[in-house]
């Protein structure tokens, strides 16, 4: 498999380049490096990558002011790379304007399906009115939901925040991103609602509610949608 | 005892000056019906009290006034320093020399006391330190080696190896790589819990999913293992912090994933107390009860009660660990006011008890808004 994507990696461990120039070159990116966020930022407008993986621990300045100075003209994904136990990071930077995240140590077939996630919804702006995952089909036009061939009747409010992760797929969205959109901005701290409304989504489209498939949990960060 | 003298450096010529003082005027009013060696002996005595509790200069300040009061007040002629005979001139003497010996005995026994405290500290914390770099190189250095050695294996060229075997190689690297994250994560959550770093983010969790998916996690250290849940549908969401419930979790059946035989099984209880109101006034349910047990081999009932000390690990264990699990545990627990107990259960295995006394809610009272 052929693809013209290039990817853009901005990160001062050497061995994390190293690993990414191998396993990104071998799926056919086109690959280019960056080792600090002046250097990331010049690199960004020179070469245009289709895609950006950068990583918050910078040592010439914040990983966050970076990815907000490389938001004011950039809307190409930008994937975050960062360490563990960092969750309040992770939403700022979601917030700032990253597609997605990953923490160290990350697995390779993990960031390469995120990649390919991100490349995607770059590129297909489909408008498609029927959606078919797993055992489960969406008609936006009709609002009917099918579970195993079988309509499924969802609230109001069950069927706005299914849609809203459904158009997100792949994509991580924090927890108060999904409260303003669907409860509206008085709500953004009530998690309580989100937590009670999830749980009842996987009861009615999740084979076992308890082992997810589609809708997963990002502990400490929010939910992300999931039919890869 | 000591800090309450020492607050201001001048308390202690202050006590010292008003205790001779002190004494000096009770003795006075019974001047005339005892004898004025008793009199010595009881100033002696205070001095050897104030040794006791004050620092040498003070008492040596003490020593000197009750000698000059003892002559000036009580040996004949009064109010003056004169003296008469021989006799009462060598009792002050004997007097002042023995008050300085006690001063200068007790000060000198008070520092070899505290050289051997300090000394023994010095010798836990070591102890403490060679137990962790003991339990550390060991836990860090198998996965290490098994990394090392794996790749040496396959990068060999002159050696055939059948494809499984390379994906057991590889599968080993994994693992070892996975092992080496898990006791680096429980090192920084020690040096966070250590440094007070921990703040709990409380928010309503969903304890159920909480569980649910950090046994999901555990898939791979589990699959010998049987699980069970006993969780009600109907759990409310409680008020606690996400990260510190997961890794809690996490800890806990980790290690009982670790300690127990193949085949056993784990149990995870999910319970809340009901208060008997609880129709009218739903948010007085306010104690969330997670139970998890096995069927192993139990905690060795001389040593229960250390299982939750930092890097203490049990005499017969063979299985490794650093000794670090089970304190982050009750160190992550105590963060969110709750409580953690261990006992064995009568039919062997363990039971841990945790326990938090926290804001719940309902969740039928959400569903349909």
């Amino acid at each position: 498999m052929s693809n013209s994507f290039s990817i853009l990696v901005i990160d001062d461990e050497v061995q994390i380049r190293k690993l990414l120039e191998i396993s990104l070159e071998a799926n056919d990116y086109k690959v280019y490096f960056a080792i600090n966020g002046k250097e990331g930022i010049t690199a960004a407008a020179s070469y245009q990558p289709d895609l950006i993986l950068l990583d918050l621990g910078l040592p010439d300045q914040d990983g966050q002011e970076v990815l907000v100075k490389l938001r004011e003209w950039n809307h190409n994904p930008i994937i975050i790379l960062t360490v563990k136990s960092a969750e309040e990071e992770i939403v700022k930077a979601l917030d700032n304007g990253a597609n997605d995240y990953l923490t160290k140590p990350f697995r390779t077939q993990e960031l390469l399906a995120r990649i390919r996630t991100a490349l995607r919804s770059k590129s297909s702006n489909t408008n498609e009115s029927v959606l078919n995952f797993g055992n489960i089909m969406i008609d936006f036009a009709s609002r009917v939901v099918k579970v195993n061939e079988e309509i499924v009747k969802f609230t109001a409010t069950e069927y706005n925040l299914l849609t809203l992760l459904v158009k997100n797929d792949g994509r991580v969205l924090t927890h108060q991103y999904i409260l303003k959109e669907i409860w509206g901005q008085s709500y953004s701290e009530q998690t309580q609602y989100l937590r009670v409304f999830v749980a009842q989504l996987r009861k009615k489209i999740e084979e076992d509610p308890n082992r997810p498939k589609f809708i997963l949990t990002e502990s400490g960060v929010g939910y992300r949608f999931n039919t890869s | 005892m000591e800090k309450l003298f020492y607050k201001n450096p001048s308390r202690p010529y202050l006590i010292s000056i008003l205790s001779v003082v002190f004494v000096s005027l009770l003795c006075l009013i019974v001047r005339d019906s005892i004898d004025y060696k008793i009199i010595g002996y009881i100033l002696l005595l205070l001095v050897s009290l104030l040794a006791i509790f004050l620092e040498i200069k003070s008492v040596l300040l003490a020593a000197i006034l009750s000698a000059l009061a003892l002559d000036f007040l009580f040996i004949k002629p009064y109010y003056t320093l004169h003296i008469d005979n021989a006799e009462d001139a060598f009792l002050l003497i004997m007097f002042f020399i023995i008050a300085l010996i006690n001063a200068v005995l007790t000060n000198k026994f008070r520092r070899m006391q505290r050289a051997i405290h300090i000394k023994e500290t010095r010798a836990s914390t070591l102890k403490l330190y060679n137990t962790l770099l003991d339990s550390l190189s060991h836990e860090l250095r198998t996965p290490i080696a098994a990394i090392v050695g794996s790749i040496d294996t396959l990068k060999q060229k002159n050696v055939n190896l059948s494809t499984e075997k390379q994906q057991n190689l590889f599968n080993e690297i994994e693992k070892a790589s996975m092992k080496l994250n898990y006791q680096v994560e429980n090192l920084l959550n020690m040096s966070r819990l250590e440094s007070g770093y921990i703040h709990p983010k409380l928010d309503w969790c969903d304890v159920k999913e909480i569980v649910y998916n950090v046994c999901n996690r555990l898939a791979e250290e589990t699959k010998e293992h049987k699980i069970d849940y006993l969780i009600g549908d109907n759990l409310p969401l409680f008020k606690l912090d996400y990260g510190l419930m997961e890794q809690i979790i996490y800890n806990l059946i980790y290690n009982c994933a670790q300690h127990t035989p193949k085949g056993a099984k784990i149990e995870i209880s999910v319970k809340y107390e009901v208060d008997l109101d609880y129709d009218r006034h739903i948010d007085l349910i306010k104690k969330c009860i997670i139970t998890i047990s096995d069927n192993g081999y139990g905690f060795p009932a001389d040593e229960i009660d250390r299982a939750f000390d930092k890097f203490h690990r049990f005499k017969d264990s063979n299985t490794g660990g650093t000794g670090l699990g089970l304190s982050i545990v009750k160190g992550f627990v105590e963060a969110q006011n709750g409580t953690i107990s261990l006992k064995n259960a009568e039919e062997g295995g363990a039971i841990f008890t945790l326990e938090f006394n926290v804001d719940c809610l309902p969740i039928n009272s959400l569903k349909n808004e």
